[in-house]
Parts: structure tokens; sequence; C-alpha cells
């Protein structure tokens, strides 16, 4: 029997499968090994152990919900189906060109990352779309049944449309679509007009190709999910997390799977803005640092913030534009390549750097002792004193502090005149100042101010390097919540039904069009409130309004948020007065006597964020005292500091510590610098705060 | 940890944390322009630079945007504004400008802002930043002029804003003489927003160290830059060798010459003998020589090593006064990228002597660049809903094929601008992009392949007619191969009714009619006939190369190339 109260969430990761089981207000967590070949694997005994833990059968789970970084390395891996594009004739190498230039400007041997589809899985078909949308070069239906015909008799499983200014006008690519369900009814097709409804054809092109790449993927994966969780005896409904960081049904998932990408990221960003929530914080930044990666999110009023094209699948050092560009909803997020595998060496200016190059798990930094021979961020860690080598992930992985600072001495210090300890304090330095360099420029970009943000870090190697991060950045208080190392899947459990649809149609203020507004968001409105509707039918769904406004002639849209008036009973002087606060509030200043144009619509339809109970204020209690004593580097003063050494779990509410400090856990190890204290919350997050904030 | 004594000397940590962060800055700084700039150039092509310098003008940092040709002569542009402006006048909130030709980055349409800044009422240093605009009245933007003076508008450095008050006769004199005042003055704003943001940077860092000026800061980066490049070019066999290549010029053909030499501690190219300056607007000013030079320079021999006033001082340029690589003023300039783009190839020509198997083969060179003004017809009477408008746009050929890569297919170099999105291109106006692909057996044949170029097709929505503004060179002289690598495919440009074209200069194009343009490919590399069979097969399954090309210049024989055929079109994966 399906019990409400008990539901599933369950993140599948490069390395691990976390799976969160929650009862009423209990969680139950456990990680497994992910499972290539067949990811349910993982899954089903991820929920065995939570199930057994737990004492709960798996007939009474009511909801599952699934992120999932299947779709991103499918893309990464090239691991898709075999794929046609059908384009407007004059365009077929639009993914192959990109923006004609180099991302990389002084790399004589430069290499462009490939496209998804070869040139010859790339057909044309003689039609024409003008920018308005009117008709130039009529569709011919005898074309595209000998066209489908071709692609049919060349065994392709799966069909991308992409037509030139479909988002104004779709007929030729809906014509196209019924051609293909007629002549080729087992292909799976997508529609650019429908997979990413957006002007610019590169990203368009790219993403509906994408999506078709990895559709029938993701849709054998997802019924063979289903099949199998149900017949382990969950046979509730599954959803998916998407990008955008709410769920969507297990259909509208198989049909639009490129919305899945980064969804276990977009996850931890839903984590984190549910403990902003739970602390009545409205400026957040949400720091999440692991093996490989760091990624750093914006959550302002507990919403983390949104974009709406974003970059995946890399292959040059993490660098903008080696990978290729998806334009859907998703959550804005900076990934840089630092994490606690990532490997330093010194360049030929003298300088330390650090990653993007990881020494991964295998052989891992040279203090695991299986072969790496060159220093890592976790090796600087531990000659800093901030782990603990025989305690490092609940004492499972020893640690060789020898093999650490011989790497260090070899690598850095030796070509440095440098001893160890400086070195490790300039590798620690170098990385936590990348990360704090991309915090800033992210900040600055959306027109923020850091030292009035909280920072939440989660992720395993993200509490060894938060509050260093926050002395550079100049943030008073961080939070590090309980279950950090299974954050995303937590995540998974707070987010709400949502989907997010976006139109391209350009509008200058001039010809402000009221009614065209109201039909046009109304449109947006029902198609976003359908999706939702599929997954619940009764919640009450609310609509979120945004435009991306511009001065004609400029090239980056703005988001402008509107409240459900002002976008049903538009007004012209609103429009503009709204445009003008946020561009002032982003560059200073407004343009005089420019006209504005509306580039892009988007409607959000969601279910209410789940309520959450503000966390008690307790009161401190006397500093704790201690006699374990840890040598920690602080790197503010540059100075070896006798920290003291607690373990978090005997932290109970209201505990305080100053730092400098060490708070040991089986999952993490959270740093307290010289200059703060922690003290420990009524729910169990840790909060580590500047000595000269009021508490 | 033992508490014994440590050698360290925490400063050399923290200024290479300052170092990261100034990069850091100047990247910030060239963001903001992109993001609040007008003109496509600036914002699409990413047509820009930004930089920060010490109080003397040596620059510390510079962005890594989309033109190399902005490296030295922003290196450079400070020096002038401190010699003209006078340290004695610098006071908080001022903001100067140029668009000198010689005392900026190249031409007229080059905006060049330059902003002081104070730290508690102390000055400090400088940044700057430079941005491409699309007009700057005179002919507008294009080669047909015959001196400076009718290029347009020439603002000497002078401030813009006097201790925060902006001149507002300056402004109105701007206004006065542009097509596009709105856009140009909010590009100008943009320009001096983008200093403002770095300058607040560089303040909080100064205050996170508690530095009262830049000298030490200045010193570890620039002694550290100057030893990791002399490290590189000494490493480097002496020697002297010579390069030249040839391309279209506009009133007549434009040889290159360069002698380059490896010294000690320095790398030096002399382009006596190269052509003398051309009638028509496609001379360059030697600061823009210089750092195309240098540009191809730091690429093969010290690509990681970041721009700034040590690194870039041991490549020294030089070329006889009146030269094409070295106009004078008042030669016309406009269009000195044509010339510009083309100086790498010269240099690696010589370089290529000196150090085998490392620089590529000649690619298309300049941007594909055309400005389309489109207007309602006159033939009859136009449809009322017929405008005006006008729109540049950027295009690349392909690059040259590298000793062990194929080259780069329709991607600019040396050049790093990018394209705009026909679809965004056709809001702009009337305009329409029928075609835009890449250019099949345009790449030269080599062991490795030149890139290949492209075709664009272009016409006017019903009711209008336009004038072309070509800008395209490589129509007579198509990029050359290297050790024994074949040409590139030339650059063609006509009307769809079979009319020839000329590659550059303004043309009228009737309504109804289309401008069919082919765009150069590079060379190759090596010699065709040791190309990898994979390779063949795989660019005639893609149809990079067509059966004729794959017969003809690789002796590939006629069952393979049916069979190759059928494979490829039965959905096989080369």
């Amino acid at each position: 029997m399906q019990d409400k109260s008990i539901r599933l969430g369950v993140d599948i990761g490069g390395t691990f499968t976390d799976v969160v089981l929650e009862y009423g207000t209990v969680l139950f967590s456990a990680k497994v090994l992910t499972t290539y070949r067949t990811p349910e694997d993982a899954i089903i005994e991820g929920m065995q152990r939570v199930c057994h833990e737990s004492g709960i059968e798996p007939s009474q789970i009511s909801q599952i919900i699934h992120g999932t970084t299947l779709a991103t390395n499918a893309l990464i891996e090239r691991r898709g189906a075999k794929t046609a594009l059908i384009t407007t004739d004059g365009f077929r190498d639009v993914i192959e060109m990109r923006t004609e230039s180099r991302f990389e400007q002084y790399d004589l041997n430069l290499t462009l990352p490939k496209p998804l589809l070869p040139r010859n899985f790339r057909y044309t078909i003689k039609e024409r779309v003008q920018a308005d949308g009117q008709v130039l070069k009529p569709l011919k239906r005898p074309e595209i049944e000998s066209l489908v015909d071709q692609i049919k008799s060349a065994g392709f499983e799966s069909i991308a449309v992409g037509l030139l200014h479909s988002y104004v006008n779709d007929a030729h690519e809906l014509l196209i679509a019924a051609v293909l369900k007629e002549r080729m009814p087992q292909a799976m097709v997508s529609l650019s007009s429908q997979v990413s409804p957006q002007m610019r054809e590169y990203e368009r092109f790219n993403t509906t190709i994408a999506n078709a790449y990895i559709k029938p993927l993701m849709k054998s994966y997802l019924v063979r999910l289903k099949d199998r969780m149900a017949h382990k005896g969950a046979d509730c409904p599954i959803f998916l997390m998407h990008s955008g960081g709410g769920i969507i049904s297990l259909e509208n998932a198989a049909e639009f799977p490129v919305r899945l990408v980064e969804s276990g990221p977009a996850g931890g960003a839903v984590f984190a803005a549910h403990i902003a929530a739970r602390h009545g914080l409205d400026k957040v930044l949400s720091f999440d640092m692991g093996g490989t990666t760091a990624k750093i999110c914006l959550i302002k009023n507990q919403t983390p913030k949104t974009a709406r094209v974003f970059e995946v699948a890399r292959t040059y050092r993490f660098k903008k534009g080696s990978g290729m560009p998806i334009s859907i909803p998703v959550i804005d997020m900076v990934e840089i390549g630092a994490g606690g595998g990532s490997l330093a060496h010194v360049d030929s200016m003298k300088q330390i750097r650090v990653g993007p190059e990881s020494a991964s798990s295998e052989p891992g930094p040279a203090c695991y002792g299986r072969g790496g021979a060159r220093p890592a961020v976790t090796d600087a860690d531990l000659v800093l004193g901030r782990l603990d080598p025989a305690n490092f992930a609940g004492g499972t992985i020893p640690l060789d502090a020898v093999a650490s600072s011989a790497a260090l001495q070899a690598e850095l210090g030796d070509l440095l005149e440098m001893d160890v300890e400086t070195a490790a304090f300039g590798l620690a330095e170098v990385v936590d100042e990348n990360m704090a360099n991309a915090a800033r420029v992210h900040a600055v970009e959306n027109g923020e101010d850091l030292s009035e943000y909280t920072m939440i870090a989660f992720g395993g190697a993200a509490p060894l390097h938060a509050g260093r991060l926050c002395e550079k950045l100049g943030i008073a208080r961080m939070l590090v919540p309980a279950g950090a190392g299974v954050g995303s899947a937590i995540g998974f459990l707070r987010a709400p039904f949502s989907f997010e649809a976006n139109r391209s149609q350009f509008m200058r203020l001039s010809d402000f069009d009221a009614p065209a507004i109201t039909t046009l968001l109304n449109e947006l409105k029902v198609e976003a409130t359908s999706f939702v509707r599929s997954c619940d039918a009764e919640a009450e769904i609310q609509a979120q309004y945004k435009v991306y406004m511009r001065y004609s002639g400029q090239g980056w849209e703005i988001p402008v948020q509107l409240t459900a008036i002002q976008a049903e009973t538009p007004d012209l002087a609103t429009f503009q007065a709204l445009f003008q606060r946020e561009y002032a509030a982003l560059f200073g200043r407004v343009v005089e006597e420019m006209d504005v144009e509306i580039t892009v619509w988007s409607v959000n339809a969601t279910t209410p964020a789940q309520s959450v109970t503000p966390v008690d204020i307790v009161s401190s209690l006397p500093l704790m005292t201690t006699q374990i004593r840890r040598a920690l580097f602080d790197p503010a003063t540059a100075t070896v500091a006798q920290a003291a050494e607690v373990l978090r779990s005997d932290m109970t509410p209201g505990a305080c510590i100053a730092g400098p400090a060490v708070i040991t856990e089986d999952e993490t190890t959270i740093i307290v610098p010289t200059s703060r204290r922690a003290t420990a919350l009524a729910d169990g997050c840790i909060d580590i705060s500047d000595k000269g904030a009021d508490l | 940890m033992s508490a014994r004594t440590r050698a360290y000397s925490p400063s050399t940590v923290q200024y290479q944390v300052m170092w990261n962060r100034l990069i850091s800055v100047v990247e910030e700084q060239a963001q903001a322009l992109v993001r609040t700039a007008f003109s496509t150039s600036v914002r699409e092509a990413g047509d820009l630079s930004a930089g920060v310098y010490d109080q003397d003008g040596n620059m510390l940092a510079q962005a890594v945007t989309g033109t190399p040709g902005h490296v030295n002569a922003m290196a450079d542009a400070v020096a002038h504004f401190i010699r003209r402006i006078g340290h004695e006048n610098f006071a908080e909130g001022d903001i100067y400008i140029t668009n000198d030709p010689w005392e900026g980055t190249g031409h007229l349409h080059d905006i060049t802002i330059v902003t002081p800044s104070f730290k508690n009422g102390i000055f400090v240093g400088f940044f700057g930043c430079t941005a491409h605009i699309v007009d700057i009245g005179g002919r507008g933007f294009g080669a047909d002029a015959n001196s400076i003076y009718e290029e347009g508008l020439y603002i000497p450095i002078m401030k813009f804003a006097d201790r925060g008050v902006v001149d507002k006769t300056l402004v109105r004199i701007i206004r006065g003489n542009v097509r596009e005042p709105d856009q140009l003055v909010g590009d100008v704003y943009a320009l001096a927003t983008c200093n403002e943001i770095g300058h607040r940077r560089l303040v909080e860092m100064m205050q996170e160290f508690d530095l009262e000026n830049l000298t030490g800061i200045a010193d570890f980066i620039l002694s550290n830059s100057r030893r990791a490049t002399l490290e590189r070019i000494n490493a480097l066999p002496a020697g002297t060798a010579h390069g030249e290549m040839r391309s279209d010029g506009y009133s007549h053909p434009v040889d290159l010459k360069v002698r380059l030499s490896i010294e000690k501690d320095r790398m030096v190219c002399d382009f006596e003998g190269t052509s003398g300056l051309d009638k028509k607007g496609i001379n360059c000013p030697l600061v823009y020589t210089k750092a195309y030079a240098c540009y191809a320079l730091k690429c093969a021999i010290a690509p990681d090593i970041p721009n700034n006033a040590a690194s870039l001082a041991p490549f020294e340029v030089m070329a006889p006064e009146n030269s094409i690589v070295n106009a004078l003023h008042p030669a016309p300039v406009a269009l000195r990228h044509v010339i510009g783009h083309m100086v790498p190839d010269a240099v690696y020509a010589a370089l290529d002597q000196l150090l085998p198997d490392m620089v590529p083969a000649e690619g298309a060179g300049c941007l594909c660049n055309f400005q389309v003004s489109l207007r309602p017809r006159t033939d009859v009477p136009a449809p009322l809903y017929a405008r005006r408008a006008e729109v540049l746009t950027f295009n690349s050929g392909g690059s040259g094929a590298r000793p062990t890569l194929d080259g780069m297919n329709a991607t600019a170099f040396p050049s790093g601008v990018m394209t705009m999105p026909v679809e965004a291109t056709e809001q702009v106006g009337p305009v329409i992009i029928w075609r835009k692909e890449l250019r099949p057996d345009s790449g030269g044949a080599g062991r490795h392949r030149g890139g290949l170029g492209q075709y664009m097709e272009v016409g006017a929505q019903e009711g209008h007619e336009f004038d072309i503004q070509a800008m395209f060179d490589r129509v007579n002289h198509p990029a050359n191969g290297r050790q024994g690598g074949d040409i590139g495919g030339a650059t063609t440009i006509g009307l769809d009714d079979g009319t020839v074209m000329r590659g550059k200069g303004k043309q009228f194009v009737p309504h109804g009619r289309r401008v069919i343009m082919a765009f150069p490919g590079g060379a190759g590399y090596g010699p065709a006939t040791q190309r990898s069979r994979a390779e063949i097969l795989r660019d005639l399954a893609g149809g990079y190369i067509s059966p004729q090309a794959a017969a003809e210049a690789y002796g590939l024989d006629e069952d393979t190339i049916d069979d190759t055929l059928k494979r490829a079109h039965n959905g096989e994966v080369f």
C-alpha cells in the first residue's frame, strides 16, 4: 500500500548513484557505485538498502523522483542513436560552422569539436520562411516524400527537423513530421519548433539534434526502469528532474530528453534553495565542490537563477565555446575544473596552475597511494592539516601524507624554491582564487554584490575550501547543511512540478501591442500548464512570467520578471519602467531616448514550492572546548595554528566553536578559519560566520 | 606540521593570486563591453579589447578577445595618452578618448577609451579599452576613400569627461557627423562603463592585499613574463629567413615581404621590400602590422604567456615609411585589416624555414566581410512597407592546413571574431541570406587538407534593392600551400544572372537579383599523395571533396569512388 509520505530521490552521477528515502521528515540515504551498462541496477540496490534500513517495503513508496547524468554522458561520449537532420536548403553546415571562431586564440593546433552528426547524415530540402514568418518558398510534399524514403532506406532511427525561422512559423516542420509519421512510423522525430523554439539557428538546431540523438537511448532506459522498479515492488509513478530545477513526467522526459541534461547539478541548486527557505535567506550563493569540478549558482528569494542557453561537453579545458550549445531553460551555473582531484603544475611564468586536469579516482591524488605522482588539491589539503589521514571517507581510504609531500616538493616546491607547506599553501590559494574569480565574475554579470550573500556549501570537497572562499569573497556567513554528500538527491524531493515554455518573437515598445501580448503569453501559459497538469491532476498551478528585453540594436537581452497582473493586462509604461530598473541595476545607468524591444517570452508553470518549517533559533551554548588539537595552516594569515578538533555529531544545537577549528564527519571535514566561528543550528546545519559579524 | 623555520615568502603566493585576479578583471571588463555595446561588430563578433596598465602606461594584463589586431596597439596606446594629456592633468573622474589610427588601433572605426584609476585620491594606473564601431561617418566602412579625411570623423586624444563631466560639445560634434549617432554614443558610454567596472575591481583587490600602488605586482608580472619569453626565444636556433606572400590589393597586387631573424633576446621582423601604399583604404598603420606579426610569432613560440608590456617587447617589427604596412597620415586606412590579416602568412613563410613543421599553410587570411545598404526599389514605385537598413556581416573562409592537422573549415584565422546567426541578421533589415554553407573542393589538397571556405547568397526582400560593399581578397591570389600542398579555392563574386563583380568596393544590386559569393579555402600542407586513404574516403563521403577532386587531386579510382558514395548514401559513418 503506497504511503504519500514516503518518497524516493535517485541521482545517477558519474561515480556514485545516490538514493534517498524520505519518510515524513526522516531521511535514509545510500551511495552505490554507478552501474554504467544497466544504470537501474544501482538504483535497485540503493532502494533495497534504504528500504532495509528504514524497514519500509518498496511497495509503500508513493513517488520516485529521478535525475541522471546519462543524457549528458551520452552526448559527451557520443553514444547516441543513428540520427538524421532535415534542414533548409543552403544551411546544411550550420552545426559544423558554429560561430566561425576559435575558442582558443593562441593554439595553432586547435581542434574544433566534431558536430554531433557527420555531414552525410544532414539532408536539405527546398523551402524558406522569412524572418516575419511569411513563406518565401513553399515546401512541396512530394519532395518530402522522396527525401523521407531515402532517409528510411539509409536506416536512421531518429530524425531531427530544423528549418530556418521555424520559431515564428512551424508549418513546414509540422508537414515534414506528418510525412515522417506516415512513411517511417517507427522513427522518433524531434522538431526544432517544439524542442527549442528560439531564434539563432546554431543553438536551436544543435539542441534539436541533441534531443533526437539521445531520445531512443533515454526512452528505452526510462521504460525499462519503470518496469524493473515495478517488478521489484515499487510500482509508483516515476518523475524526472529537468535542467530547469523542476520535475516532469516520465513520458515528457522521454519526448524531450535533452531537458534532462545537467539535472543532477540542478538538484543540488534546489537543495540549496530549500535550505535557504528554511533559514529565510533571500540571497544565497550555492557552492558545490566534488572530485572534478566546482559549481556555483546564485539563488535569490529562494529561487535559483535560470538561463536559456548553456554549453555541454566542453572538449578543451572547460573553455567557453569548446562544447555545444543547448538552448533550453536551465539553472544558471558556473562550472569550473576545480575539485579535490584537480592536479597542479608550474607553468613557464613560474605560476602555479591548478586543474582542470583531474587525477580522477584512478590513480587519484598522490596521497591515495595508487601510483599518482602529481599533487592534487587533496594533497595540499592533507599537508595543510585540513584532512585527517586516518579518517578520510570514514577511514575507508587511508591517506599517505608522505606521498603528498613528495609530490608537492617535486612538482612545485623544487621549481619555485618553496618548502612543502608553502607549495601546498600556494596550490590551495590558487584553486580557491580560481573559484572566487568565477563567483565574482558570475555575480558581476548578474549585477549582484556578493558581500550581501550567504554561502551554502555542499559536496565532498566544499567544506574544506568554503571558509577560505568566503574570506576571499567578503561573505560573512555560510551554512554547511547535513546530508551534504547526497544533496542533489535530496533536492529532487524538494523540487516542484514545473515546465517553462519559451517563444522568440520581436516586439519594439514603440509598436507595443497589448492584445497580441495577452494572446502570446496565454498560449505559452496553456502549453506550460498542460505539461504540469499531466504530472499532477489536482495541484494548484502558478504561472511565472518573464520577458527578455534590450535596447533595439543591442545583442544581449536581460530578463525582466512580470507579475501575473502585469502579464495579463500589459501596459507600455510598466514594461518600460521594469526594463529600465533592471538595466540600471546591471549596468549602472540607462541609455536615454533609445527604443526598447522584447525578444523572448517565457512562462514557467509550476506547482507551489514545498512549504518549509522555519528553523528554530537556538540560543548559543558556551564555546566548546576540547583537548584535541590539530596543526592547521591558516591561509589568511599564512601561519600555522593549533586548531581545535571536534566531531560534528558532538555538536548539538547551539554548540559553538571558535576558529581555527576542524569539524569532522564521515563524509567530509569542515574547516573553520581563524576569522570565523561555527555554531550548530537546530536543523543540523553548521553556521560558520565572521567573528566580527552579528550572530 | 613542524614549527621549524620556513624559507617561504608569502608575497610570492599573494602575487600569484593577484596576477590571476588582474587577468580575471580584464576579462570581466571585456564581458561588460560585449553586454552593453550596440554595434554588432562588438556585441556579436567580439571585435574589442580591454586592458589594465600601471601608472607609467605599461600594460599588465589584457583580455583575450576576438582581435589580435588590438594587442600591441593597445599596449602602445596609453603611452600616447600620457604624452598628449600630461600626468599633471590626470584627475579622478576623467575619461579620455581617441580614434586616431596611429595612436589608437589602426583606423577611425576603432574608438579607444582610457580611464585613469585612483585609489584614495592617489593615481595608481589606467584602464583602456577599444571597440570597432559600425559607422564613423565619411564614406562609410569600405575601401573607397582616397585619404583619411574621407573616412569619417577624427577624434584626437582628448578628454571625453573632465572630473566626471562629459564634454557636451564633443558629443554634439560626434552626433552631427555619424550615421547612427545613438548607437555610437551608446558605444562610447559602454566603453566608459567597462573601464569603470575594471577600476572598481582593481581597487577592491588593492584593499584586500593592502596595496598602495601597483609597483610590486607590476614588477612581478613583467619580470616573470620577460624571463619566460626570453627563455622561449633563446631556446630557438638563431638565424634569418625571408618570407613573402602576394594578395589582390585594391588598385594593384600587394607583395608583403619580411626578413625574420631570431637573435639573442629578440625576434625581429623587417618588412623592407614590401609594396608601397595603395590609393584606396586598405593601407595599414604600423601598430596594426606589429600586432599581427607579433600575434603570429606568439602563437608559434609562446602561446601560453599572457600579453603584457614585457611579453610583447622582445618582438620587434619595422617597415619602411609609407610602405603598405607602415602607412602614414593622411593615407586611407579604413580596411587596414585586409592587409593586416595577411601579415601572419608572410611571417610564417619565413618562420617555416627556421622552425620547420610548426606553422600552417596560407589560409583565407582576411575576414570575408560585407555590408549591405538596402532601400526601397527605385526602378518602379516601391511598396509602402519597404525601408532603409544597413546590415554588416562577418564571415570566414578556411584556415590553412597544419603540419599534422587539416585546416579549419569556415573558421577565422588570424582574426578571432564570430559570425552572426542568419536568423539574427535577417531581423536587422530586409535582407535574405539564401545560402550559408561549406564550399566543397575549396580546401587545398595535401597530406593535410586546407579548411573549406563557404558559399553565401544574399538578396533582399520583395520591394528592395541594395548596394553591397565588398571587402574580399584572394580573388586573384588564392592561398598557397606549404611543403607541396596545393592552393586553396579563390574568392568569386557575381550576380545570379552571371554578371561578374569586383572583390572590393561598393556595387549596386538591382531589385530581384542576388549576389553569389564563394569565399576562399585554406591551402594544403604536404603532398596530396601522402594523404591517408581513410581521410580521403571520409572527405568524399561527407562531400567535402567532389568525386572529381577525389580522382584528380587524390588519385582515387572510379570503383572506390562509386562504392564510397553508395555507402555514404546508405548512411554509413566514415
